[in-house]
C-alpha cells in the first residue's frame, strides 16, 4: 500500500493517565479509513496528534514518510493535512465566501507590502482567490448563500462549509472529527455522499473519525477501532463487524460472562 | 495605480492644498479651533491604530500611551539634538522644505523605534489570551512612563521642551490618511482576513494554516507604529512634553474611542475619536451660556461627569459600539471553547 499518513507506535500520556497507547495506523493515498470507538476511547486525542495539538509522549507520526514532529497546527496543515471540527468552529464574523477565502491564506504568494501597494499581480491573484472560492463554493451548492454571514445557514450547510474551507487549503489528506454528530439519519446519508464525493472529486485520502457505526461501515474501505487508548482491531467494514472485541466494546460483554 | 491608492494620493493633496492655503489663516484666527483639530487628528490616529489590535485581531492592549510615549520622546529627542544637523545639510531652519524634512525624518524615527517596542513587548506577550494581555500591555506602558521619569537625558518629571513646532494640518491629517490606509489595506485582503479569523477562533485559523502567532505580533508593530507617529505629532505641537501625558488613563482614553465606535469597524471608531475629542469641550462652552443657570456650570464644566453618563448610556443601549458588529462583542467577552 502506497502510504501517506502513518503513526508508527504513538504513546500520549496526560500525567499518569495513558490516553493512547502504542497505536499504529496507516492510511494510504486516496483511501477512505474510519477510526471508531465508544466514548472516551481516545479517537480526538488521536486526531490532535496528527493535527498537531498535541505531541505523541512516544513515537511519531509520518506524512508521505517525513516526520512531523514538533509542528505546530498550522505549519502540520501547511504541509498538507486539513481538518474539520467536532464542534463546527466557523469564522462567525466573515461571510460564507469570506471564510473560504481565508483558507487560501496558506498558499498565498502576497504579504502584507503588496496589500498595501496594490499592484497588478496582487490585484490579480486576489480575483483568482475569488473565483476559485466561487468554484469550490459552486461544487458544494453553496454559492448562493455566498454573501450570507456564516451563522446564519442550516446546521447542515455549516458542516459542509466547514469541508470546503479545509478544501481551500488543498489539503492531500482530509480528517474529518465526528462530522455525522447532531445529525438525522436522512442528514446521515447526504454526509456519507458528500464525504465520498470530496473523496473522489479532489483525489484525496480521507480519514473518518466517528462513533456513528452506521456511517463508519457505510463508506470506509478500512476501519481502526479503538477502545480504552488501545487498538482492538483494524480490517474490512465486514471484518470489523463480526470480531468479538469490537462487539464487547460497543454492546457490553456477552450474557454468563463475569464482569 | 489601484482605487485605493488613488484615493490616497488624493486625500494627501487635499491635506497639502489646506495645509498651504489654510494653515495660517486658522491657526492665527482661530487658534482655539486649530489646537482642537489637531488633538483630534492625533486621537483619529491612536484610536485607528489601536482598532487593528483590539478590533480586527482580537487581542486586548492596554498600553497604546506607552508606544505614543516611545514616539514622542524619540521625536523630540532625536529633534533637540540631531535637527541642527540635518537642517545644515539640507538648507537651514528657515528652509521650510527643510523643515518639513527634518521632521519627516524625526517622524519615521519615532514610528520605528515605537515599532521595535510594539515588536519585542508583542512577542513575549502576545501568549498571553484576554485579560492576561490586557494586564501585561498596561504594565508595559507604565514601565515605559517611569522610565522616561527617571531618565535625566530626556528631562525626567521636569518635563522635556521639544526643539521645532513643526506639526501643521497637512502632517496631522496626512498621518491620519495613510494610517487609515494602511489599516484598511491590510484587512481587505486575503492576507489581512488572518486578522479577523484570529478573532473569530484561534485554534480553526490554526487549523486552516494560518500562523496567529505572526499575525497577533503584526497588528502590534503595525499598532505601535502609528502610535509613535502619533506621539510625534503630539511633541511637535505641544512643543513640552511630561511623563504624565502619557498615562494610563491616556491608554484608557484610546481603548474607549475603540470600544465605542464599535471594535473592528474603522469608521465607527474614528467618529468615536472625533466626537469624544470635541464632546468635552462643547460641554465647557455649553456651561457658559446664558441657557445654563450658574449653579450647574461647574457640573458640566467638570465634564468628566456628563462623559462618564454618556459612556454608561450607550454601553447599555448599544454594547457593541455605535458601528460595531455584535458578533464580534459576544465573542470577546465569551470564554474560548474547548475542541
Amino acid at each position: 500500500m502506497d502510504s501517506l499518513l502513518k503513526l508508527d507506535r504513538c504513546t500520549i500520556r496526560f500525567g499518569g493517565l495513558t490516553a493512547v497507547a502504542n497505536f499504529t495506523m496507516e492510511v494510504g493515498r486516496r483511501e477512505l479509513v474510519g477510526l471508531i470507538g465508544p466514548n472516551g476511547a481516545g479517537k480526538t486525542t488521536v486526531f490532535n496528534m496528527v493535527t498537531g495539538v498535541y505531541a505523541p509522549t512516544e513515537g511519531h507520526v509520518l506524512l508521505g514518510g517525513e516526520p512531523l514532529d514538533g509542528l505546530k497546527p498550522y505549519a502540520i496543515t501547511g504541509k498538507g493535512i486539513a481538518r474539520t471540527f467536532q464542534n463546527v468552529r466557523l469564522f462567525i464574523s466573515l461571510s460564507v465566501l469570506d471564510n473560504v477565502k481565508a483558507a487560501f491564506n496558506l498558499h498565498l504568494k502576497h504579504g502584507p507590502m503588496h496589500a498595501l501597494t496594490r499592484g497588478r499581480a496582487f490585484l490579480n491573484e486576489e480575483h483568482e482567490i475569488e473565483n476559485r472560492t466561487l468554484e469550490l463554493l459552486k461544487i458544494f451548492n453553496l454559492d448562493r448563500h455566498r454573501d450570507a454571514m456564516c451563522r446564519s445557514l442550516p446546521y447542515g450547510d455549516q458542516r459542509r462549509l466547514e469541508i470546503v474551507r479545509a478544501l481551500a487549503t488543498q489539503p492531500k489528506l482530509l480528517l474529518l472529527d465526528e462530522p455525522a454528530a447532531g445529525m438525522n439519519p436522512t442528514e446521515k446519508s447526504n454526509l456519507m455522499r458528500l464525504i465520498e464525493f470530496v473523496q473522489e472529486t479532489f483525489d484525496i485520502s480521507v480519514l473518518l473519525v466517528e462513533h456513528d457505526m452506521r456511517v463508519v461501515m457505510g463508506i470506509c474501505k478500512r476501519i481502526y477501532v479503538l477502545d480504552h487508548g488501545i487498538k482492538i482491531a483494524e480490517g474490512t467494514p465486514e471484518e470489523i463487524r463480526r470480531d468479538p472485541k469490537v462487539i464487547e466494546a460497543y454492546l457490553g460483554e456477552g450474557p454468563g460472562e463475569k464482569e | 495605480m489601484s482605487r485605493a491608492l488613488l484615493v490616497l494620493v488624493v486625500a494627501l493633496l487635499v491635506c497639502l492644498s489646506v495645509s498651504l492655503f489654510g494653515e495660517n489663516f486658522i491657526a492665527s484666527r482661530f487658534a482655539y479651533y486649530y489646537d482642537i483639530l489637531i488633538t483630534i487628528g492625533v486621537n483619529v490616529i491612536l484610536a485607528t491604530s489601536l482598532n487593528l489590535v483590539n478590533g480586527y485581531t482580537g487581542q486586548f492592549s492596554l498600553g497604546h500611551a506607552g508606544f505614543m510615549a516611545v514616539g514622542a520622546y524619540a521625536s523630540a529627542s532625536w529633534s533637540n539634538h540631531l535637527d541642527p544637523y540635518v537642517l545644515g545639510w539640507i538648507g537651514g531652519a528657515n528652509n521650510p522644505f527643510a523643515t518639513n524634512v527634518a521632521f519627516l525624518i524625526s517622524m519615521l524615527i519615532a514610528g520605528s523605534l515605537a515599532a521595535i517596542a510594539g515588536f519585542a513587548v508583542g512577542v513575549p506577550s502576545l501568549r498571553l489570551k484576554g485579560d492576561y494581555l490586557a494586564i501585561a500591555t498596561l504594565g508595559f506602558g507604565e514601565i515605559i512612563r517611569v522610565a522616561i521619569l527617571n531618565t535625566d537625558f530626556v528631562g525626567a518629571s521636569r518635563g522635556l521642551s521639544v526643539a521645532g513646532s513643526y506639526t501643521n494640518l497637512f502632517w496631522t491629517y496626512g498621518s491620519v490618511a495613510v494610517c487609515v490606509y494602511v489599516v484598511l489595506g491590510l484587512v481587505h485582503s486575503t492576507y489581512g482576513r488572518g486578522f479577523l479569523t484570529v478573532r473569530d477562533d484561534e485554534v480553526a485559523a490554526e487549523a486552516m494554516g494560518i500562523n496567529t502567532t505572526k499575525y497577533k505580533v503584526m497588528a502590534f508593530v503595525v499598532a505601535s507604529f502609528f502610535a509613535g507617529i502619533a506621539g510625534a505629532l503630539y511633541a511637535h505641537f505641544k512643543a513640552f512634553l511630561t511623563p504624565e501625558g502619557f498615562n494610563f488613563f491616556r491608554s484608557v482614553d484610546v481603548v474607549v474611542f475603540v470600544i465605542l465606535g464599535g471594535m473592528g469597524s474603522t469608521i465607527g471608531v474614528i467618529i468615536a475619536a472625533v466626537m469624544l475629542t470635541i464632546l468635552p469641550e462643547a460641554l465647557r462652552a455649553l456651561a457658559h451660556t446664558q441657557f445654563v443657570p450658574p449653579a450647574y456650570q461647574g457640573l458640566l464644566e467638570n465634564r468628566l461627569i456628563l462623559y462618564s453618563l454618556l459612556l454608561i448610556t450607550l454601553m447599555l443601549t448599544r454594547p457593541q459600539g455605535l458601528f460595531g458588529d455584535p458578533v464580534a462583542l459576544r465573542k470577546r467577552f465569551t470564554r474560548s471553547r474547548g475542541n
